[in-house]
């Protein structure tokens, strides 16, 4: 193909591979519905902890698919696993396994992490 | 009388035995040593203390007699298995017992000998017949003939589980199969062996024509050794191979009902009491049956006793997965014949696995945060809806109506969300976080100078009744309570004659014993009509908090086999008294499905004041 010089310039390719981040692919390993939430919050709505602090499942999802957990893992620490939020998901994601497969792949400590 | 036929009381044949019997009796002993040596030491302390304490040594005796060898509780159970394994076990013990008690009536200096009351019958000669002598041998003949119709059936079950009433039966190891077909040679062969001395050491109705019918082959003296040989060859082999198969629970089974009566906890995954209970499997694999997720045949490997075969194993994968799987129902517990803590083995597993691979701590600290329940004094009771309730908002509204109605003075604990009650965190294995809820509704709870706690969650009463240890409060669940109001008339129901039937939840039923007072009081109000199976063997309804990785499609045929058990006999309610439970079903139940406060609260008589 002719280059015209309209193409992108390697600088400015996004590359999604390297967005990716390691973690969030271990975790999707061990809980392959965790890309199935459609973050619709009714997980955040019935939480028990959610009365006390501001836990949010929903936007604990949304930040590891972004590669941002330390806004919200402190946040999973307050989960008492009651497990309601997995009888009211519509997608049917096992939340509490979920929950405790995060503490596994992430935890508080970089190096402890990988 | 008898006398010595073989004067050097001796002969090569006895030695297959003697080396499986020497085997296996200091197998044991190490073992032994091993289980007491992994215990913790107040547990010792503990165990010890019961050995010493009459009412447990008679419960020990009365056990070992009951579960090891007679085998009540399977006879209760299924009596053709009853017989079969109390004819062996109990066969077996006898004719061991009457060939020590003849080698001490007739010859004691040879009691020494590990062998002598074995083969009692190749060493000894009939000189002349006493009664006293043939009633022995009326009594050696006659238990084997028990343990040779126990084996037949043995046989038919290994191919034909169903003519027992078994569905499914274990899937067998290759050593399980060296023991299990040495055990069935044991004794046609001693049958044999012994019909070739009946000529001369006596015998009674199945040794002495077996020697008749083959008298051309057994008056060949060539003959004896061989058979004597394959005797104590098959002996030997079992003896030998019994450590590594399923029998090792035999001689387990006598550590584990003294342990058990001490009341040991189950502290670790394959340590000390655990070790005992998981060699105590005989794998008889009743648990493949009860198990409410066999209806799926993809999970029946998930059974209790696979579950212990891989423990035992050390598979760690399979292990963890079975562990982590399963829905903590109990039902496999209730009905295992050597009552082995099936959860609570899966829970420590469960447990160390989370404190080894979680590393995200919890973290409770905004629990301080929550202010003490104002006082509710002694006088009121104090309701506790659980935070299954906000999903489930009719079981609270309904209590509030029964107790409104019967005129209790009560007070909600939760009425804006609860601080869960620690038994799904349990269940999960983070056993030190549950324990920080724990406190801390416990703070709350005595804090607020209440005598009765009303809990309307299945869940959340069993942990109240096991971890909490509340001081001068009862717990009491709402099915309980309720039905105390009606005995004592201060609730006022109508009967309104529909047909009800009632599911008992796990953790009321089989974790707490609660079977009568939630049908007591609702046939006050309706009329019960049974499930096909119920109390003890009822069906979890396969939305248990307890299974961590049970999928909703693996969940669903579960669900559903609950719901065509209840609805057998056609009723026009189902009746719960779990939030779970009401939840789950209602997904799929093909009649409605109402809590047991709800049914009640319909019923209630209208006073006109």
């Amino acid at each position: 193909m002719i280059d015209f010089g309209y193409g992108l310039t390697p600088s400015a390719t996004l590359k999604i591979e390297n967005v990716q981040n390691p973690k969030f692919a271990a975790l999707h390993e061990r809980e392959p519905d965790v890309v199935k939430c459609i973050a619709c919050g009714s997980c955040t709505a019935s939480c028990s902890a959610g009365v006390f602090t501001e836990m949010s499942l929903r936007r604990v999802i949304l930040s590891l698919q972004r590669g941002r957990e330390k806004e919200t893992l402190p946040m999973l620490q307050h989960c008492m696993l009651c497990g309601k939020c997995q009888l009211v998901c519509p997608r049917g994601i096992n939340t509490r396994h979920l929950i405790l497969s995060i503490g596994k792949v992430y935890g508080l400590n970089e190096e402890e992490a990988l | 009388m008898m006398k010595e036929r073989i004067l050097a009381a001796y002969d090569p044949f006895v030695l297959p035995f003697v080396f499986g019997m020497t085997f296996v009796l200091a197998y044991c002993l190490i073992a032994l040593v091993k289980v007491l040596v992994q215990l913790p030491h107040a547990d010792r302390r503990k165990f010890a203390l019961s050995l010493i304490t009459p009412t447990t040594i008679y419960k020990n005796i009365r056990d070992i007699l009951c579960d090891a060898l007679l085998h009540v509780k399977l006879w209760k159970r299924n009596k053709v298995l009853g017989y079969m394994h109390s004819s062996i076990a109990f066969g077996w013990f006898m004719i061991i017992v009457i060939g020590h008690i003849e080698t001490i009536l007739y010859i004691p200096e040879r009691l020494h000998k590990l062998y002598y009351p074995i083969f009692f019958r190749y060493f000894m000669e009939v000189q002349n017949e006493t009664l006293q002598g043939s009633f022995f041998f009326f009594l050696m003949d006659f238990f084997l003939l028990v343990i040779l119709s126990g084996i037949t059936i043995a046989i038919i079950k290994r191919f034909r589980s169903r003519i027992v009433g078994m569905r499914r039966t274990t899937k067998l190891t290759l050593t399980d199969r060296i023991g299990l077909y040495s055990l069935w040679a044991i004794f046609p062969l001693r049958w044999i062996a012994e019909g070739f001395t009946a000529g001369v050491a006596g015998g009674s109705f199945m040794t002495v024509p077996i020697h008749w019918i083959l008298h051309n082959f057994m008056s060949n003296p060539e003959n004896i050794t061989v058979a004597w040989w394959a005797y104590s060859l098959a002996l030997g082999t079992f003896m030998t191979v019994l450590p590594f198969t399923r029998y090792m629970h035999i001689p387990s089974e006598i550590l584990l009902i003294p342990m058990r009566n001490a009341g040991l906890p189950v502290r670790h995954t394959r340590k000390g009491f655990s070790l005992a209970m998981l060699y105590s499997c005989p794998s008889c694999g009743v648990c493949i049956d009860a198990c409410p997720m066999g209806v799926r045949k993809k999970n029946v490997k998930d059974a209790t006793v696979y579950y212990v075969r891989n423990v035992k194993r050390r598979n760690a994968r399979r292990s963890l997965e079975i562990a982590e799987k399963c829905l903590m129902c109990g039902k496999c517990a209730s009905l295992c014949q050597v009552q082995m803590d099936a959860c609570g083995l899966r829970l420590a597993y469960r447990a160390s696995h989370e404190r080894r691979a979680n590393k995200l701590p919890a973290d409770f600290g905004y629990l301080a945060a929550v202010e003490p329940l104002p006082a509710v004094g002694d006088q009121k009771v104090l309701y506790y809806a659980g935070c299954m309730s906000s999903l489930t908002p009719v079981v609270p509204r309904s209590v509030d109506r029964v107790l409104k109605a019967a005129g209790v003075d009560y007070e909600r604990m939760d009425p804006d969300g609860s601080i869960c009650c620690g038994r799904p965190l349990m269940l999960s294995g983070r056993v030190e976080e549950a324990a920080r809820l724990i406190e801390k509704n416990k703070q709350l709870i005595e804090g607020s100078g209440a005598k009765i706690l009303l809990v309307s969650c299945a869940i959340c009463y069993r942990i109240f009744k096991e971890k909490y240890g509340l001081q001068g409060v009862q717990v009491m669940h709402y099915t309980e309570y309720f039905n105390r109001l009606i005995a004592e008339g201060r609730l006022r129901v109508q009967n309104g004659h529909q047909t009800l039937v009632y599911h008992d939840p796990c953790d009321l039923g089989r974790g707490c014993g609660i079977y009568d007072a939630p049908r007591e009081a609702l046939g006050a109000v309706g009329q019960l009509v049974p499930a096909l199976k119920e109390r003890q063997e009822s069906i979890c309804c396969g939305g248990s908090v307890g299974s961590l990785t049970l999928r909703y499609e693996d969940r669903e045929p579960i669900t559903r086999a609950a719901l065509d058990n209840l609805t057998a006999n056609n009723p026009e309610q189902i009746v719960t008294a779990c939030p779970l439970c009401l939840k789950t079903f209602s997904r799929y139940a093909p009649v409605p499905v109402r809590d047991f406060a709800e049914v009640l609260a319909e019923h209630l008589e209208i006073t006109v004041q």
